[in-house]
């Protein structure tokens, strides 16, 4: 009996979780919303008439692909300078090394609202911005990445770095071929964080950008939403668009995802 | 450092101690030096210029009357002092305290409360856990949006719901009593699995002998809960606690797009005031000033929390 209430809770529990976007894809498929007779489940006329008009009001492909890209190259970047990064902190000797540590620490700490004015101001004066470097910029390294990965350099035995010295090996193919290997389950983790992130970023994006061929879904979905109102069937076909790429990624990864979440929280 | 050297170890004659490599930075300094700047100017050069010097020059703006067009007129710390008169202030704050007062334990209550469920030997645990995290991967504006639709007055499902049990449903984010309400449920909604994740993974590390030991003792379930779960479960309350506090008074996608701080700014939080002050009201230093002002408090709450650790966080 106790097990049937357990089963009981948690099967509503994932109702609860998983039934708004189910209701998101049938409002994005019902004309004009929300049948006038009250909400359905199952739709009476399906129409994909809320993806036409969606298509009609702006470049949903590209803002799309702008996400993807913005996020995949936000990821590499991240990884690229914040195991290098690591690799300095944990295993290089040089002076102020551990005024510099602090100084990357202080970036940790301040949130981006702090910058946004600044960093407004110097994309403004420099140029750019509507483009796909001042929506990168902010995101090319990150201090949260270079402080966990150094946690993991460090976790690495040093005799493993001396043997290769000994055998020849200078820095850098210690490095590529003994650090990384071995760093890997943080690497996906500082990979899931910074993907995420800049999925998800919003307030920079709002900041910097105007026209809709640099948007990030984001943003193109929060000026969909001033432009249609009311109607909620365009808004959730936005959503719609915006949640199935994101929701392949996760089914594909699922595992590393939630594993990297849990391992942040365990320290 | 505490590498000996050269000389003390010639005089340490134990027969058997293993020769000591002699430490990298007694080699080649400039070699050294260009190994260090190759490693690390990938992340300082844009760390640099885009957090540190902005970082700076906010404060610098701060102590500035500026509208972002014409020239920079300094006032000083004039900016922070109207600012803390400023009954705006008041309000944004509040507001952003009570969103953090409702999530918190929202979220806290029901990520606790989906991981004890886990915890336990179920089948289809794994897809389970994986609905409970979808909406995290979700963007905050996918979240406000779907969840605006949802608890939309006139038409939105769930006072379609509640009307059907014959509950008149509130006016939500168009009524200036809900609107904070709306964004706290939506907010839990979405990081409800975020919690759930840590905390399983702080109950899957409690060792099962304490449970026997308890058991044999004779602790019925209430007990075991209150005395075994929650203090070994501390050190991921603790983490979820503090990045919840520092996440919450950064509150701002979930407003902007739901309520727009509205109706009539009784839903206008602390980040919201900043982009409004910038962009809307072109006050571009007391904006940077309540940035600061905002980082601070942050600071002074995170910092006391972890001092305050101590007294009810339990490290294994």
């Amino acid at each position: 009996m106790r097990r049937f209430w357990l089963y009981a809770a948690v099967v509503a529990g994932s109702a609860i979780m998983l039934f708004p976007f189910l209701w998101t894809v049938i409002t994005s498929i019902t004309p004009e919303g929300s049948p006038a007779d009250g909400p359905k489940l199952i739709v009476d006329n399906p129409t994909l008439d809320a993806y036409h008009t969606l298509l009609d009001a702006m470049p949903i492909w590209r803002i799309l692909v702008n996400s993807l890209l913005i996020a995949i190259a936000s990821t590499g970047f991240q990884l690229i300078t914040g195991s290098m990064a690591a690799y300095g902190f944990a295993r290089l000797h040089f002076p102020l090394k551990n005024v510099i540590f602090g100084c990357y620490l202080a970036t940790l700490m301040v949130p981006l609202q702090v910058l946004v004015v600044p960093l407004f101001i110097e994309m403004k004066t420099l140029n750019l911005q509507d483009t796909y470097f001042a929506l990168l910029a902010p995101t090319i390294a990150s201090a949260f990445g270079v402080f966990l990965l150094r946690q993991a350099v460090t976790a690495v035995p040093a005799e493993l770095d001396e043997a290769a010295t000994i055998d020849g090996a200078g820095h850098l193919r210690i490095f590529t071929t003994i650090v990384l290997p071995l760093i890997r389950p943080a690497l996906a983790t500082v990979a899931v964080f910074a993907f995420m992130g800049s999925w998800n970023s919003f307030l920079w994006p709002l900041v910097v950008i105007r026209s809709p061929e640099f948007m990030t879904l984001p943003l193109g979905l929060s000026t969909l939403q001033g432009q249609f109102t009311t109607q909620w069937d365009v808004v959730m076909a936005g959503s719609v668009v915006s949640i199935v790429p994101i929701a392949i990624v996760y089914l594909l990864a699922q595992r590393h995802i939630i594993a990297g979440v849990a391992h942040t929280g365990i320290k | 450092m505490s590498t000996p050297t050269l000389t003390e170890r010639r005089r340490d004659r134990r027969p058997h101690t293993p020769p000591q490599p002699i430490p990298a930075q007694r080699r080649g300094g400039w070699k050294k030096l260009g190994w260090a700047l190759f490693f690390l100017l990938p992340s300082a050069i844009p760390l640099l210029v885009f957090t540190l010097v902005p970082m700076v020059s906010s404060l610098w703006v701060s102590l500035h009357k500026w509208n972002l067009i014409s020239p920079m007129q300094w006032v000083g710390l004039d900016n922070y002092t109207n600012l803390l008169t400023d009954p705006m202030t008041r309000r944004v704050f509040l507001h952003t305290l009570i969103y953090v007062a409702g999530y918190l334990p929202l979220v806290y209550a029901g990520g606790l409360g989906l991981a004890l469920m886990l915890n336990q030997r179920l089948k289809g645990r794994a897809f389970l856990r994986a609905t409970y995290f979808l909406p995290v991967v979700t963007s905050w504006v996918v979240v406000a949006l779907v969840w605006k639709w949802l608890l939309n007055p006139a038409n939105g499902l769930v006072n379609e719901v509640l009307g059907v049990f014959g509950v008149p449903g509130p006016g939500w984010w168009t009524d200036p009593q809900w609107a904070l309400p709306a964004v706290i449920l939506s907010s839990a909604w979405k990081d409800l699995g975020f919690v759930m994740v840590i905390l399983l993974a702080g109950l899957q590390a409690i060792p099962s002998d304490v449970y026997e030991a308890a058991l044999v003792d004779g602790a019925n379930a209430r007990q075991r809960f209150w005395r075994i779960t929650l203090p070994l479960l501390s050190p991921s309350t603790f983490f979820v606690v503090v990045i919840s506090l520092i996440n919450g008074f950064q509150v701002f996608d979930q407003v902007y797009v739901m309520t727009g701080g509205g109706p009539s700014g009784s839903s206008q939080v602390v980040v919201g005031h900043i982009y409004d002050l910038t962009f809307r009201y072109g006050r571009a230093g007391e904006a940077s000033a309540l940035s600061w002002i905002l980082f601070a408090v942050i600071l002074v709450i995170t910092v006391v929390q972890i001092r305050g650790q101590r007294k009810w966080v339990h490290y294994a």
